[in-house]
């Protein structure tokens, strides 16, 4: 608990931009890290939303869990509909229709609208360089389905497309490196961050929404169900996926890698998948693989970052 | 006073929605909608118009980014074609559904496969049932014109509906025409400042896009058909303002030599102009033809075409889309339906012609006028007729 007290000092906002009542599951890492992205960003916000947990947790016509200008159109465009919203402000504001107050723009989309089906409207957006902050909750499948593969989700685990059987041991593929996509647009911000480090979280949004242009920050984001744990241990799983390396924190400003949590020995692969029914038919040897995977790209990131 | 100017119809597009001052442009250039998207580039990289350009990496994105422009209030334009339209299909329904005022020109263009950059209105029948208000023009003239007034009644409170205006792409598109270009104030005096209701704003925060249940989705779309219904009389309301301001007149559908003929051609697009010529030449030997257009698809209206045909025996419509496996025609069969329980009504002969830019010239619109009286007479063993195919 070292970080807590450490960055416990800090006075955090009180104000909630999305409200108690919303629909989550229980121990919902997503929903909490929703909440700390919004404290981060404060009421100037305008909000988008790609279809998804985020979306149905929130919204059910004719209520609204938002205390903040939100906007859901599709599944796959939210960094287009972000870039209008960006644009027309731009204008009506150089036009004098509408009051300059330095209104943010922020994305909240899952690792499906973000890595898969809405990664070449992000890509665009980056590459055009809007000034807007895209949050991507990594929950590493698409959990409001009915948890099916994603690209972000992580190799051996088991999902519904995914399942572990006689001749797979689950997702076969290595986990899409998201925030490396997003650095290679040479963009000024990129980060990545978990809701159990909830101070490091905030100060990485707040950041993002305040450098000008586009900043993309990738936040695993436990999910219970779908990762088929116990509800109270999101922030536990959080912050053993980042000792073990599994899911480093850091930020890259202007091309320059920075490790956020400096681990001075990682904690094994294992104790991050004892935690979780979805790599509980893994075998050793799987595990020794991805093992050695994570000490592999931990040492790499090291390297970026010294 | 307006200047009469010869202009291709795309680069009067600009000029138009530069003169409309709008404020954000998001387009993907697709044959043959380029000139269009080109020349709105120069105007706003010359400050000749103020605005945003946001050149976006494919057509869903675009209307995508007109979603989220629309949202905070700022007047919004696009344009494109083809497979371009059929990309951004989703994301039609989205803009009529959240109420989005926005305006787009689709320069029509026949669907891959083949690959075809030529003209005909597959595109356009493919996105009937979005929920725009949905125009198709003639000439350039009709253009400028209906860009002004999509504008107007796209950002009016009683409306606030995205809307569609179909050219049929080369035919209207790469058109030199004469075209009386309006100067800005006559411009300022017809068309107010944009104000969108309820924006995106922090100051007053609204959630938009909420999901529905089943309890409450059925209210939403009556609601959403019945503001779309009702925009009938805006659309009215708005093409007599635009005459009270230019002498330009428009309405629903048109009419050409139709009083007191009987057979009658029914066209959408540009091809009425071509017809014409054949309708003057079998006039001139004595024969009762008539030609019949639709300028405003959607909402559909019902009751001019019901009033528009009524007196005539044979009823020929010219479909330039297919409806694969079905009736034929869209546009025929959305005709027969409007006059099924009419006591009186004439017999309706369905043609599909001209795709994929295969010309039809008036010569052909005599043939198509011939075989369909041929056919109201004899019958035919087919649904409808494929003008102009090589068998």
């Amino acid at each position: 608990m070292a970080e807590y007290i450490t960055y416990g000092k800090r006075q955090v906002t009180t104000d909630e931009i999305l409200t108690p009542g919303h629909r989550a599951c229980v121990g919902c890492g997503e929903a909490l890290a929703v909440r700390l992205a919004g404290k981060a960003l404060g009421r100037n916000t305008i909000i988008v939303t790609a279809t998804g947990c985020i979306e149905i947790i929130s919204s059910q016509f004719p209520y609204s869990a938002w205390r903040v200008p939100w906007i859901h159109t599709l599944f796959e465009n939210t960094a287009a509909v972000a870039s209008g919203i960006e644009a027309g402000l731009k204008a009506l504001i150089r036009k004098g229709r509408i009051a300059q107050q330095g209104i943010k723009v922020a994305v909240m989309a899952g690792d499906g609208a973000t890595n898969d089906i809405g990664v070449g409207a992000l890509s665009g957006a980056l590459e055009r360089g809007h000034d807007f902050v895209y949050l991507c909750f990594d929950n590493e499948a698409y959990m409001n389905t009915g948890i099916q593969r994603s690209s972000a989700t992580p190799l051996g685990a088991s999902t519904t497309t995914s399942p572990a059987g006689k001749k797979s041991i689950g997702q076969v593929t290595w986990k899409k490196d998201m925030p490396a996509i997003a650095v290679a647009h040479n963009i000024p911000y990129v980060a990545t961050a978990c809701p159990g480090y909830p101070f490091d979280l905030m100060s990485k949004v707040e950041k993002g929404a305040n450098t000008p242009g586009p900043a993309y920050i990738h936040i695993l984001s436990p999910c219970p169900v779908g990762w088929r744990c116990a509800a109270d241990l999101s922030i536990e799983i959080g912050r053993l996926a980042v000792q073990t390396g599994v899911f480093p924190l850091y930020e890259v400003e202007n091309g320059k890698y920075k490790l956020s949590v400096s681990v001075a020995k990682l904690r094994s692969v294992e104790e991050y998948f004892k935690l979780q029914g979805r790599f509980r038919h893994l075998s050793p040897e799987v595990i020794s693989q991805i093992q050695n995977r994570v000490t592999e790209e931990w040492e790499k990131l090291k390297e970026k970052a010294a | 006073m307006a200047k009469r100017v010869g202009m291709e119809v795309s680069i009067a597009i600009g000029e138009v929605v530069k003169l409309a001052n709008a404020d954000v442009i998001a387009a993907y250039p697709i044959t043959p909608q380029t000139h269009i998207v080109e020349h709105l580039a120069e105007l706003v990289a010359d400050g000749e118009l103020d605005a945003q350009y946001i050149p976006v990496e494919s057509e869903h994105s675009a209307m995508s980014a007109c979603l989220g422009s629309a949202a905070v209030g700022a007047r919004t334009f696009t344009t494109t074609a083809g497979q371009g339209l059929e990309l951004m299909h989703e994301v039609l329904y989205i803009a009529s559904s959240m109420q989005l005022p926005l305006v787009m020109m689709v320069a029509n263009r026949a669907l891959s496969s083949p690959l075809s950059v030529w003209n005909d209105q597959s595109d356009a029948m493919a996105v009937r049932d979005t929920g725009w208000i949905q125009i198709f023009v003639e000439n350039g003239q009709e253009v400028v014109d209906n860009v002004l007034c999509a504008f107007h009644l796209a950002g009016d409170q009683r409306v606030l509906l995205p809307v569609m205006i179909h050219l049929d792409g080369f035919f209207l598109t790469h058109m030199v025409e004469p075209i009386l270009l309006p100067e800005q104030s006559e411009v300022d005096n017809f068309l107010p400042l944009h104000q969108y209701p309820l924006p995106l704003h922090p100051d007053k925060p609204v959630t938009m896009g909420t999901f529905a249940p089943p309890v409450v989705y059925s209210e939403i779309k009556k609601a959403q058909e019945m503001r779309l219904e009702a925009s009938k009389e805006v659309i009215l309301e708005c093409w007599k303002e635009f005459g009270n301001h230019f002498k330009r007149y428009y309405s629903p559908v048109e009419s050409y030599h139709s009083e007191d003929a009987d057979t009658l051609l029914l066209t959408l697009g540009s091809s009425s102009e071509t017809a014409m010529i054949a309708i003057d030449k079998m006039r001139g030997e004595g024969r009762k033809v008539g030609l019949v257009r639709i300028r405003l698809w959607r909402p559909f209206p019902f009751e001019e075409i019901r009033q528009a045909v009524k007196d005539a025996e044979v009823l020929i419509v010219l479909d330039k889309a297919i409806s694969f496996g079905g009736p034929g025609g869209v546009v025929c069969s959305e005709i027969r339906s409007a006059l099924y329980n009419q006591s009186k009504r004439p017999k309706v002969i369905s043609f599909v012609g001209g795709l994929g830019g295969r010309d039809i010239s008036p010569q052909g619109f005599e043939e198509i006028i011939n075989k369909g009286v041929e056919i109201s007479q004899k019958g035919s063993e087919r649904e409808f007729e494929m003008f102009g195919v090589r068998e």
